[in-house]
């Protein structure tokens, strides 16, 4: 009569069997390769890359495959890889400002040095499902060619803060932290108050869903600040290192990122005349929603350093900062999946008598 | 008990880089050092979810050598699903023995449990904890609770009580209640019901607590004062049932409530699966239910 309501080894192992078989769907449907994937999800592999905190498309896309899709499931395959990996060495930091730029938008000024570059974005294409992608084989797109004649590739395109802070009426960025140390939440748990670079990681790595509604929540009055699209890059970036041996940096490589820079309202102070101040955000690939949405938010909490009222959401560090991660909330949040018996009998008992106790009040 | 370095299918012993491991094992000792504070640890993301055990595991992972012997329990039994596979998971990366017996276990991983069976000198407890902070639900910020805890401001605790038996009579927190340590700190012992509070009090085991989603790690040093807050005209009391175990007829264990068929009957069994079957092993039987509600 007493049934086994605890589940064991066998169990399992026959989960993990059903999952993978799932995971492949009918086999009479060609699988999958992460080629496949890496080329034609890039948008997804860049979001697993970005909140994953590591730059690989090719386990970006692994981790893609196995997860079925599920990109809050890559992310944290990707985490879990990721936080095995030995530190060699620190990187030099990157100036987005020598950006090979592939789509540079502002949209405070009509036309900036180096033009706006509207680049591959969704931006205005009509939203209607082009049914000639259902057909299976296509010939392949073929990409605009660059304008030819006289146009020179694009050498210099100097960001649109640089222009505004040269002139003064936009804050400069300041390095907050202390001599080289940088904030790393990978190495050293979340401690208040956070200073903006240990914020900016946070933001960095969290739930592009998280950010775009809080980011949102300011633009509707929790917390307004004003903001303008400065700029909008995305591009490739060459990624240094400094050798202790040698007096010049080498580059290993590129990143491909986005990068948004916010120039938001700000009435100045007793010692500040009125300025614009800036949010920033940056993510790997083409991420321009995660971008854009970190860089409201990350104005937004800097409402306390600059002397504004901080009574919203987005703008209380820590509300934002310890629910931001997936990772966090996603395995808290199901594991209330996990057996809670004893806990749940404890709660019956006191529930219990506690009606037990009311009934006999009323006799 | 050190963990010598040895790749296990391509990862170290026990999964953790030994850096890693040393990071904790210092917040393991300061946590030691100051019975019942929350230490701030650099925690790993585990091949596990948050809220899985991840901090327990990040304990146990550090703390443990090859010649240790673990035990792996959830809900005080050894064969759900998540002790199944945290016990399978350092058979893997660390390939130490395991085993379901209380005695026989050097270090013991538990989530909601303390062992019925009383531990001994050299054991080591683990607990998984999901919320490590006593005060949260009273205060949500971690930059006010830290506050408190310096200034030793608990008295919005005891109101907090208090509250309770003004309006419903008693005390209703039933599991994860709190507990002062060593007459300072205020700590939760993680969602043991509050059954097993008294085990907590001059154990000669040590007992470490591992939040990593929160990043904290504390600790209850052996032979420590643990005291279940209460009040004097409201003593702290446990649960009790009017019932045995329905397989041992144990009565002095925390039994759970198993439905049986859709009209509400029910049986209880104890919900330490070792200590159950220990005690069936040596001859106490089989309680029927008339007999068990006795």
């Amino acid at each position: 009569m007493y049934v086994a309501v605890k589940g064991g080894e066998r169990a399992i192992a026959a989960a993990h069997r059903l999952l993978a078989d799932e995971r492949r769907g009918d086999p009479s449907v060609p699988e999958l390769s992460i080629a496949q994937i890496e080329q034609q999800m890039s948008l997804a592999v860049d979001r697993v890359m970005s909140e994953g905190a590591l730059y690989d498309r090719e386990l970006a896309a692994l981790a893609i495959k196995q997860a079925r899709g599920d990109l809050v499931e890559a992310i944290f395959l990707l985490r879990a890889y990721r936080t095995t990996l030995p530190r060699l060495g620190h990187t030099l930091p990157i100036d987005t400002g020598r950006m090979a730029v592939r789509r540079r938008i502002s949209a405070t000024f009509k036309d900036v040095p180096g033009g706006q570059i509207l680049g591959p974005t969704f931006d205005y294409t009509h939203r209607l499902l082009d049914f000639t992608l259902a057909a299976e084989e296509q010939a392949t797109p073929q990409p605009p060619q660059p304008p030819t004649g006289d146009a020179e590739p694009i050498t210099s395109m100097p960001r649109v803060t640089d222009i505004m802070t040269a002139e003064g009426i936009l804050a400069p960025e300041t390095d907050s932290s202390e001599g080289n140390s940088i904030a790393d939440l990978t190495r050293e748990p979340l401690a208040f108050p956070a200073d903006r670079d240990a914020r900016l990681q946070a933001l960095a790595r969290a739930d592009e869903g998280f950010l775009l509604g809080l980011g949102y929540s300011t633009q509707r009055g929790y917390g307004r600040s004003h903001p303008f699209a400065g700029e909008v890059r995305m591009g490739a970036v060459a990624v240094e290192i400094q050798p202790e041996e040698l007096p010049f940096p080498i580059e290993i490589g590129d990143v491909e990122l986005t990068e948004c820079q916010m120039i938001n309202q700000y009435k100045g102070s007793a010692e500040t005349l009125p300025q614009f101040t800036r949010g920033y955000g940056l993510a790997f690939g083409q991420g321009e929603r995660k971008a854009m949405a970190m860089a409201l938010v990350d104005r937004a909490l800097r409402a306390a350093e600059l002397g504004e009222s901080a009574d919203s959401p987005a703008q209380d560090a820590e509300f934002v900062l310890y629910h931001c991660d997936n990772l966090e909330a996603s395995g808290f949040v199901q594991h209330l999946k996990l057996p809670h018996y004893v806990d749940f009998q404890a709660e019956l008992g006191t529930l219990r008598a506690l009606r037990a106790a009311r009934r006999e009040a009323a006799e | 008990m050190s963990g010598s370095p040895e790749a296990a299918g391509g990862y170290n012993f026990a999964y953790l880089d030994e850096q890693t491991k040393r990071m904790i094992r210092r917040a393991i000792l300061k946590a030691v050092a100051i019975p019942g504070y929350q230490v701030p640890f650099g925690g790993r993301e585990m091949p596990m979810p948050h809220g899985w055990g991840t901090g327990g595991i990040q304990v146990t992972a550090s703390i443990i050598g090859r010649d240790d012997t673990l035990k792996v329990i959830d809900q005080g039994a050894d064969d759900t699903t998540n002790a199944v596979s945290i016990r399978g998971f350092f058979t893997r990366t660390a390939g130490v023995t395991t085993t379901a017996r209380t005695e026989e276990a050097s270090v013991i991983q538990t989530r909601h449990r303390f062992p019925e069976k009383p531990l001994r000198a050299g054991q080591i407890l683990v607990f998984q904890v999901p919320i490590p902070e006593p005060l949260r639900w009273l205060e949500p910020r971690e930059s006010e609770t830290r506050k408190m805890h310096a200034l030793e401001e608990y008295g919005i605790m005891h109101v907090r009580l208090y509250e309770d038996i003004a309006q419903l009579g008693r005390i209703t927190t039933a599991y994860d209640y709190p507990v002062r340590v060593n007459d300072r700190y205020i700590m939760r012992p993680s969602p043991i019901p509050k059954f097993d509070n008294p085990k907590l009090d001059n154990n000669p085991a040590l007992l470490l607590f591992g939040a990593g989603r929160e990043k904290r790690i504390y600790a209850v040093p052996p032979f420590t004062k643990v005291k279940s807050l209460d009040f004097e005209d409201h003593p702290f009391e446990v649960q009790s049932w009017d019932h045995a175990c329905s397989l041992c007829g144990a009565r002095e264990s925390f039994l759970d409530e198993i439905v049986t068929d859709d009209r509400g009957a029910r049986i209880y069994v104890c919900s330490d699966t070792d200590f159950c079957a220990e005690r069936r092993d040596t001859g106490h039987g089989r309680v029927d239910a008339s007999e068990a509600a006795e």
